[in-house]
């Protein structure tokens, strides 16, 4: 391997460690919150890249069907609960939140679909439209069960995980898509040839990591997460609604979930069920932050995307292996390091 | 005594079944998961069947879905086997889900058609094959056909890319024996996965060992990423694709990086272009406008063929059958398998098959044709 090659991989690493960066942090931000392991974030990704690419072909992309299905249940969901409680006061509030704002995002993509608009356009009806499923998902799947263990969770979180693949080869067929690039142009520096393509990726990553701190650092619903993160019952006791934590963590995982859709559609050819894969590599750097710190987790997205493309050139037979593998010298230096708490609630 | 006999008559009615008079076609494939693009037109050829009859006989298709996984597979045939009572299996997509239903097929004497693609089903011709026919192209037919065209064209090292999985270890297997014939010399060979996000490790390998062409050894769009990271890197010599990426979705995602490409296919897929002579035109034509008059035009697939072959198969075989034995009995099977084993000459909409106690494939060279991608087309090498 000489220095061209070994830089090129560095290169090919570090797009994709961005990539797995976004859905580490995804994933930590969801289990800090409520501590849901998220693993349909994959699938959030493959419907992300997805959907643009149908809205590329002019076509209404199918989870515009799922939009309006989850709505119709998280709407008479908020029913039954307000009849339930005879508490009608939150309900216009709720459905506009779960029912008026996903179904208006529905229509505009339906009307847009077809008029093949400006690519950055395309883009940002992709990312709203799968955002969309994030708290409805959330409010459908996760809020009536917010209580149970993580275990319980974890399990439910699996069955979405299932229910989307399985949704994802309805809605988009077995066979997979790939976006056109955001610029075909490349430089060199010395023998090393550069695309615009990943430094646009790794730039965008960083603008979206940099605001999500600004987000967590001056906001105060940003603040409001970060209060519920330390301390669930502490921040129920000073007035942050859990369901409105909830959803509005769902939005920001399927946010960036589907903007990681966006920027990995380019760079490889997505499938259905693309998306576990990638995840579980945003997973494994999650695991290297110890589920809760945000720069640790990224760090180690990163170190996956490098080790994945060394391994890929070194062994490409055992690349998964050696990735996967990298969980276990983590795990065992964690536990050494860490003392263990037992769940208290 | 009334009574007895009414027991003895429910008795054979509930050993018969509801389905007695019709000839049950058990069905598994790949509908779901990794191997959903080649089980998808499969499936669809058999729904677009419907229930046809065959000898004045109605077959009564169930089709079961193992998820592209082997134990499904399995457990999808003992299932057909023994609540369905079916008289003939077909399937499943793939080859490792084929060879361990092979095992089931036999100890219950069913006659079973695999549609996937590796010569190890049927071969070497043993008692564990005994049941077990299989309509595809042979895998090492193809091979030669690719070492043939490679040789032809002054290729003298190759560069191998394969699935890490059976397609791409049994194709690698194939080309290391057919090179050997060609003398040519395979330079490198790489792995990477069907879901894999960047195949930029192998194909940077591959480019330094600098071969005269790659052979990329993938099935569906998987197949278009090493494909493209090729192209992207500056490849300039020729590439090699497989009949596993016959179909109009691979064209679309691979683009124009696609032009030039050359692989070995089913003639279906260039029926169009067959001179009239080639005996496969006009079977290849009647499965290819059925095809694409249900699910419309482009929509061809030489998968999909497959399946139509295994049924071109038992339009021949049944009428044998049914000679010897009533459907829904041993004697109806064992019949079923030796027509099978003795149809020669049956046109299917992949190639011309002569069964025999040797060969439970039956293909030639008529089965391959050479096809090169020309702006987004499969054009007819000649």
């Amino acid at each position: 391997m000489d220095f061209s090659i070994a830089a090129l991989l560095a290169q090919d690493g570090v797009t994709n460690g961005a990539i797995y960066a976004l859905l580490s942090l995804a994933l930590v931000l969801v289990f800090a919150v409520t501590r849901v392991i998220f693993v349909p974030a994959g699938e959030f990704v493959t419907y992300g890249t997805l959907t643009l690419a149908s809205l590329q072909l002019g076509k209404t992309p199918g989870i515009v069907g799922l939009l309006v299905g989850l709505t119709a249940l998280a709407g008479a969901m908020e029913l039954y609960a307000a009849a339930r409680d005879r508490d009608w006061r939150r309900l216009p509030k709720r459905l506009a939140i779960y029912v008026v704002a996903p179904l208006a995002i529905a229509a505009v993509v339906r009307a847009l679909a077809p008029l093949s608009l400006a690519f950055p356009l395309q883009i940002l009806l992709t990312v709203a439209i799968v955002g969309a499923l994030g708290p409805l998902l959330y409010r459908v799947a996760y809020q009536p069960l917010a209580e149970a263990s993580v275990l319980v969770l974890l399990i439910v979180s699996v069955a979405v995980h299932f229910v989307m693949v399985g949704l994802g080869l309805w809605f988009f067929g077995a066979e997979g898509s790939r976006t056109p690039a955001f610029t075909s142009g490349s430089f060199r520096i010395g023998d090393v040839q550069i695309s615009g393509q990943s430094l646009l990726v790794l730039l965008f990553a960083l603008l979206v990591i940099a605001a999500l701190y600004a987000f967590f650092d001056r906001t105060l619903y940003g603040k409001a997460l970060r209060a519920t993160a330390l301390n669930r019952v502490g921040a129920r006791l000073v007035g942050i609604s859990p369901s409105l934590a909830g959803s509005l963590t769902f939005t920001l995982a399927a946010l960036l979930c589907a903007f990681s859709g966006v920027l990995i559609g380019p760079i490889t050819t997505v499938y259905y069920d693309s998306g576990f894969l990638v995840s579980l590599k945003g997973f494994v750097g999650a695991i290297i932050g110890g589920m809760t710190s945000y720069p640790l987790a990224a760090a180690g997205a990163f170190l996956v995307g490098l080790l994945e493309s060394y391994s890929s050139f070194w062994a490409s037979a055992f690349k998964e292996v050696i990735v996967f593998t990298l969980i276990i010298p983590v795990l065992l230096w964690r536990s050494l390091t860490t003392h263990h708490h037992e769940e208290e609630e | 005594m009334k009574k007895s006999g009414l027991v003895l008559g429910l008795a054979a009615l509930a050993a018969c079944g509801a389905a007695c008079a019709d000839i049950n076609v058990g069905v598994t494939l790949s509908a779901t998961g990794p191997a959903a693009s080649l089980g998808i037109p499969e499936k669809n050829t058999i729904d677009m069947l419907g229930s046809p009859m065959i000898g004045g006989q109605k077959l009564h298709f169930i089709v079961l879905d193992d998820k592209s996984d082997t134990t499904e597979a399995v457990k999808n045939t003992r299932k057909l086997i023994s609540e369905d009572k079916v008289d003939v299996i077909i399937g499943s997509t793939v080859t490792p889900n084929s060879l361990a239903m092979r095992d089931v097929v036999n100890e219950a004497e069913v006659p079973m058609i695999s549609m996937a693609a590796s010569a190890l089903i049927v071969n070497p011709a043993d008692p564990r094959s005994k049941w077990v026919f299989k309509t595809p192209q042979n895998d090492s037919l193809m091979a030669d056909a690719v070492a043939v065209h490679m040789r032809a064209n002054g290729v003298q090292t190759m560069g191998f890319i394969g699935f890490a999985d059976a397609y791409g270890g049994s194709w690698l297997a194939e080309m290391v024996r057919s090179t050997q014939i060609a003398g040519i010399k395979i330079v490198a060979d790489e792995k990477y996965n069907r879901n894999d996000t960047s195949v930029t490790g192998q194909v940077l390998k591959l480019l330094a060992a600098s071969p005269d062409a790659i052979l990329i050894a993938g099935s569906g769009t998987p197949a278009a990423t090493p494909h493209k990271e090729l192209i992207a890197r500056g490849y300039k010599g020729r590439i090699y694709q497989t009949h596993g990426v016959a179909n109009a979705d691979f064209l679309r995602v691979v683009g124009a990086d696609g032009n030039g490409a050359v692989l070995p296919a089913g003639p279906l897929l260039v029926y169009e272009q067959l001179p009239d002579s080639n005996v496969v035109k006009k079977s290849a034509a009647e499965y290819v406008k059925a095809y694409e008059g249900k699910y419309g035009p482009g929509s061809r697939t030489t998968f999909g063929g497959h399946a139509w072959d295994a049924y071109a198969l038992l339009q021949r075989a049944i009428p044998e059958a049914l000679k010897k034995a009533q459907p829904g009995t041993k004697e109806f099977r064992m019949a079923l398998r030796d027509a099978l084993e003795n149809a020669k000459d049956v046109a299917g909409s992949n190639g011309i098959f002569n069964m025999s106690s040797a060969d439970h494939n039956g293909m030639d060279n008529r089965a391959r044709v050479i096809v090169k991608i020309e702006n987004g087309k499969w054009v007819l090498s000649k």
